[in-house]
């Protein structure tokens, strides 16, 4: 899966599983501060991109995410290791 | 609507009341035995007598691992866990200057750690479909103390203070956490009870009996309900006004 597919599948996870606005959601939105996503909508987040990526994100890399695009990043490397 | 129930340590006493009650109010109840198989099938033969349906699956909650098994298990034969009903406790009493570390370890791991364990299992699932009920079975003896009991008190305190945690971080995801006290109730728990203990007891419940099962199971049935939507981090006492 290439990077724009994750970006868009990541799209449309917010959109669906947090009820966030599409047009809301860039690259560089923070969760918390921009998109207004609290603690507990992070690890529903995280919990969805294991689930839709067949990835494992454990805590310590899942604790520094606090963009978007970080958490596309995590997911990527983690497709390709 | 017809939810997915676990009730752990459910093949007798309490658990047997409670996983009757939610079968006959129609959730699919899995049955959580750790030795007691036939007795976890009876439970289950039961359940589908009266009309409704159930499952017994085995599982050591005092082991993680058994944990993950169970709730993979629950999920492949009836769904991810909806209502989760944390009952499974053991006692291993003794003043606590006599008390060995292994004794207190043993209590604070089946009756309070597993809990732990198994409400992360059941968060999962229950944050997805934005719905869920948890109840820990907790006792008069987690508010109040025990002498002899230091151990399952704590464990059974460590219940509350672990409902009303969860309760905070997960009420906006329409999930409720909440316990059950229960006092005096007859079960083999009790029943091993020496008659001198009985006898002190009698006099301190209002009610002047112990309670059976079904009264306590009956408190589970409420909070595991839609009649319950607006009850969470709660502790409903069910002692027959012990103490009083």
């Amino acid at each position: 899966m290439d990077r724009p597919e994750v970006e868009a599948k990541m799209t449309d996870l917010l959109v669906d599983e947090l009820g966030l606005e599409r047009d809301k959601i860039a690259m560089g939105a923070r969760f918390e501060e921009d998109l207004e996503v609290d603690s507990l909508g992070v690890v529903e987040l995280l919990m969805a991109l294991e689930d839709t990526f067949g990835v494992t994100i454990p805590d310590e890399e899942a604790e520094k995410i606090v963009t978007v695009g970080e958490a596309v990043d995590v997911v990527m490397t983690k497709l390709e290791s | 609507m017809s939810r997915v129930a676990l009730v752990t340590g459910g093949s007798r006493g309490i658990g047997r009341a409670i996983a009757t009650r939610l079968g006959a109010d129609g959730a699919r109840v899995a049955v959580n035995y750790r030795s007691g198989k036939d007795a976890a099938d009876e439970v289950v033969a039961a359940i589908s007598v009266a009309g409704g349906e159930a499952i017994a699956v085995g599982a050591d909650v005092a082991d993680p691992d058994a944990i993950a098994a169970l709730f993979d298990e629950v999920s492949e034969r009836l769904g991810p866990v909806e209502v989760l009903v944390n009952n499974a406790g053991i006692t291993a009493d003794d003043l606590v200057l006599r008390m060995k570390p292994e004794a207190w370890d043993a209590v604070i791991q089946t009756n309070l750690t597993a809990a732990f364990h198994t409400t992360k299992a059941a968060l999962r699932g229950m944050l997805k479909g934005r719905w869920g009920r948890i109840v820990n079975i907790t006792s008069v003896a987690g508010i109040g103390g025990n002498a002899g009991q230091a151990n399952y008190s704590a464990a059974k305190a460590g219940l509350i203070g672990l409902t009303k945690s969860v309760a905070k971080e997960v009420a906006s995801r329409n999930i409720t956490v909440n316990a059950v006290a229960p006092g005096f109730i007859e079960t083999d728990m009790t029943g091993a009870l020496g008659d001198e203990v009985r006898d002190a007891a009698l006099p301190m419940i209002s009610m002047g009996r112990f309670g059976s099962p079904g009264e306590v199971a009956a408190a589970v049935g409420y909070l595991a309900s839609e009649d319950a939507s607006y009850v969470t981090g709660h502790v409903l006492v069910v002692d027959g006004g012990l103490g009083f």
